[in-house]
């Protein structure tokens, strides 16, 4: 972290040390492509065991202005450690460059953030939905997606007497 | 073509000319570009995913594998129920390994409320983990030999996988999804006598394990079959996010019980195998010889575990003992708490991993202070596993996706979520 914040001090937007020990950067997402590539290239560094991405919706969170945060963690076998990075992006542009050049494992991941929370990956050669299917309306992991709601793709027969999901409150 | 003593300027006439059909027959097929729809639920793709293939001829041209039949909004389950309430949803992630699922997703939640747990839990979750890699190979294994045509090696691994089925059974009261962790510790001690009996499973396991290596590993169809295909080198697999078997088997030696020693990991000798090659005869060795690795911390653990309480004595996070329930009314009061309004994790985010039998299986968890998790990300070892088959697959032939499927053990549980 020190050495990205040496190397490019225009990228990363804040740092700090969760209570548990893991240190993050949040950068900039125009900068996210060229932080990654200084992460996945740098001699010293190699973080090129590709983890995930997922974002969070920050909806009911105190804090929640920008809305999206996505977040990436990174591996360096060399070094034995990970990298978590955060990109925030807004509710009405949420837009973030692709590492899908960079990584071929962000791929599948940046669809499926995607598919999830509507987060578009500019420059994704393939940016569909990955585990749902084409005709779903909405992202179904924001939190302002009803945990009830349902889009069948077939119709669905009424079930009577069964408790549906979790919760307390009955059928809906 | 073949010398037949034919002219080669006369132009043969089919309907007169007795040869005239076998340029046809020799010449390279005339295909056309076909589309196979394999799956959903093919007996060869180990969960439910659909490939859409493009052949030619024989050779894949193209795959596009479709996930997403068995989604269920695990995330979003998560996020509507407790801590505890998310333990169940966790063992359904992978099936045949639910207590590592369920504990590495305990881990993660005691690494951000920063609690120690007991040794004896500790040792404990080692033993079910590793019980668990166990039957997750031994299902892996069984079943790579059964699609190559071999069916005594699939009984093999099933006797040896309902001897540990029943072990964990005895353990937990189930077979396959165990809900046995609990934050702070575990649900309930060994019982009386478990550990020699599974001393005894092991040694039997240890003569299946061999009668199936003596079976396969030499085995003239098997080896024809899976060496050579499904290659990966090391470097695209540390692109793609390879972990675990896969990753070891094209040489990286990348073990998180051993880069990041976990438990009571480090108090274990064991050895990590790394393949070579990265196709799938390696990934087959690489998973026969961490059965026996296995087996070897399983007898550790078990002479060495020792004496002491399996769950943290803390009422705020653990559910105080029965008669202090029902005879005071600070237990009472405890138990309705973390029952009604479940354990108050401190706001907060952790990423934390741990070594599943297909890799790597990280949780991202985010708090916001109350009873139920925020968010709560898991980084399923299979996801990138799948996500590398186009680039395995693409240019060999349909016979080859059959083993490249079985070796690299997706679980569509965790991948679709």
């Amino acid at each position: 972290m020190d050495r990205v914040s040496a190397q490019l001090p225009e990228a990363v937007v804040e740092r700090y040390v969760d209570r548990t020990g893991g240190a993050w950067a949040v950068v900039h997402a125009d900068a996210l492509p060229k932080v990654a590539a200084f992460l996945k290239n740098d001699p010293e560094l190699e973080f090129k065991l590709f983890g995930s991405i997922d974002a969070v919706d920050r909806l009911h969170l105190a804090e929640n202005d920008p809305r999206f945060e996505v977040v990436y963690f990174l591996y360096s076998l060399k070094r034995g450690e990970h990298v978590r990075l955060k990109v925030r992006v807004s509710e009405n542009a949420p837009v973030v460059p692709t590492l899908s050049s960079l990584y071929r494992g962000a791929n599948w991941w940046e669809r499926l953030t995607y598919d999830f929370y509507g987060i578009r990956f500019e420059g994704h050669p393939d940016l569909r939905r990955i585990l749902l299917y084409e005709e779903f309306q909405g992202y179904p992991l924001r939190k302002d997606y009803a945990l009830r709601d349902r889009q069948p793709l077939i119709p669905e027969r009424p079930i009577k007497d069964i408790f549906r999901g979790p919760g307390t409150s009955g059928l809906s | 073509m073949a010398d037949h003593g034919k002219p080669e300027d006369h132009a043969p006439n089919p309907d007169t000319d007795a040869y005239a059909h076998e340029s046809e027959l020799e010449s390279h097929l005339q295909t056309k570009r076909m589309v196979i729809n394999m799956g959903p639920s093919h007996p060869a793709t180990h969960g439910t995913v659909r490939l859409k293939v493009e052949l030619e001829g024989e050779t894949i041209v193209k795959i596009d594998p479709e996930i997403g039949f068995l989604h269920r909004g695990f995330q979003k389950s998560c996020e509507n129920v407790t801590w505890t309430q998310c333990l169940p949803y966790t063992d359904r992630l992978n099936y045949l390994s639910a207590m590592m699922n369920n504990f590495g997703f305990l881990n993660a939640v005691e690494k951000l409320i920063g609690l120690e747990i007991p040794e004896r839990a500790k040792y404990i979750r080692v033993i079910g983990s590793e019980i668990h890699r166990l039957t997750d190979h031994l299902t892996c294994v069984g079943a790579t030999g059964l699609e190559m045509g071999g069916f005594a090696p699939f009984l093999l691994a099933m006797e040896f996988r309902e001897l540990l089925h029943d072990r964990t059974a005895e353990l937990t009261g189930a077979r396959l999804t165990t809900s046995f962790g609990r934050v702070g510790g575990i649900n309930r001690d060994l019982p009386e006598g478990w550990a020699e009996k599974v001393r005894k499973s092991l040694d039997r396991g240890e003569e299946l394990i061999h009668e199936m290596d003596a079976l396969l590993t030499r085995n003239r169809i098997f080896v024809d079959r899976t060496k050579g295909t499904g290659v990966i080198n090391a470097e695209d697999a540390i692109d793609f996010g390879y972990t675990g078997p896969a990753l070891r088997a094209c040489g990286v030696d990348y073990d998180i019980r051993k880069a990041r020693p976990y438990w009571v990991y480090d108090r274990f000798q064991f050895d990590v195998p790394v393949g070579e090659h990265g196709d799938n005869y390696d990934r087959y060795l690489v998973r026969i010889e961490e059965m026996r690795q296995s087996i070897r911390i399983l007898r550790q653990a078990l002479d060495t575990i020792p004496a002491g309480p399996i769950i943290v004595d803390d009422w705020r996070i653990a559910l105080p003992p029965k008669p202090e329930v029902y005879g005071t009314i600070e237990g009472v009061m405890s138990h309705f708490k973390l029952v009604m309004e479940g354990i108050q994790v401190p706001p907060g985010e952790v990423y934390d991993s741990t070594e599943a039998s297909n890799g790597e299986l990280g949780w991202y968890i985010v708090s916001d202070g109350r009873g139920r998790p925020y968010k709560v990300h898991v980084r399923a070892p299979g996801f990138p596993v799948l996500a590398a088959v186009p680039h395995i697959i693409e240019g060999k032939m349909l016979a080859d996706l059959i083993p490249t499927f079985d070796t690299i053990n997706m679980i569509g549980g965790e991948v679709e979520q």
